[in-house]
């Protein structure tokens, strides 16, 4: 059941992905370029998904647990630091050069393009990279 | 190249992103981050955290066939870039997401739904790296 309610979840975020254009790197592109060939329909996406969001998640939170069982898992990290600015400056780049973010080219892999697969190994890869780098780094500190 | 402006397309795909993540903390509790979920299908070491993400990615992936089956078109998708770029930009978005421990999805709906200091943060700084550096490549060094 669980699992099945997971699988639904990916289905109904993944088809609102490919109905709202994220998936499309073209688009994506546009929306960053101001001074170019600017298309605003992004900051629709964003406002959709939050007037959801925002107001679903504090009609779930009146509940004491989710529907399979544990807790609610919820960051609570308040610190500001340069791993949040630096890994969020660095991902705005990435996502400025190629045009895809992960949780839409997840989606558009199903559209069978091997542009897709190539970029979320690169994904993969940049992920490892940080694992590396993290464990070398408390290596060091240790 | 211009795109099409599609404010109603686009407004209706984001409810339906947020019904995924509410649904998704309704179900199992979680925020729906996708590079999160991604990182923990392939790294994760513990079963069951693995099993529930993979599952979710597989009905992720479905999407395009569905809206396929529907309308008989896939939806668009056109990747004005070089593999090389794909490549550099896909390692450095896994990165930096890792880094900054949240992407799009994460920190850009559900962080900001919550509120999250944190996220309240980090989603204008990646905007604007984003619209800095598709400035830099397009009308600076004329990608």
């Amino acid at each position: 059941m669980k699992l099945m309610f997971a699988w639904l979840t990916g289905l109904v975020f993944g088809t609102g992905i490919a109905i709202s254009g994220m998936m499309d790197p073209a688009k994506v592109l546009n929306f960053f370029d101001i001074a170019g060939s600017w298309d605003p329909s992004l900051a629709f996406v964003m406002g959709g998904a939050l007037i959801v969001t925002f107001s679903g998640y504090r009609l779930v939170w009146r509940r004491d647990a989710p529907l399979f069982g544990g807790s609610f898992q919820i960051p609570t990290s308040m610190i500001i630091d340069s791993k949040l600015i630096g890994g969020s400056a660095l991902f705005g780049m990435g996502w400025g050069i190629a045009g895809f973010c992960p949780g839409a080219a997840i989606p558009a892999l199903g559209t069978g393009r091997w542009e897709v697969a190539l970029f979320l190994i690169s994904v993969v890869a940049g992920i490892y990279l940080h694992r590396v780098l993290a464990k070398t780094a408390t290596r060091a500190a240790g | 190249m211009p795109t099409e402006f599609t404010p109603l397309a686009s407004f209706g795909g984001g409810l339906l992103i947020g019904l995924g993540a509410v649904l998704l903390m309704l179900g199992l509790g979680r925020i729906f981050g996708a590079t999160g979920i991604l990182s923990g299908a392939v790294f994760a070491q513990d079963r069951e955290e693995m099993d529930w993400r993979i599952v979710l990615i597989a009905g992720m992936v479905l999407a395009p066939g569905l809206i396929f089956a529907v309308t008989g078109t896939m939806p668009a998708l056109t990747v004005p870039i070089s593999p090389a770029m794909i490549v550099v930009g896909g390692v450095i978005v896994g990165l930096g997401a890792s880094l900054g421990s949240g992407c799009t999805s994460g920190h850009g709906v559900c962080g900001l739904a919550r509120l999250s200091v944190r996220s309240l943060i980090a989603v204008p700084t990646f905007m604007a790296t984003a619209a800095i550096t598709v400035f830099l490549i397009r009308h600076v060094f004329g990608g």
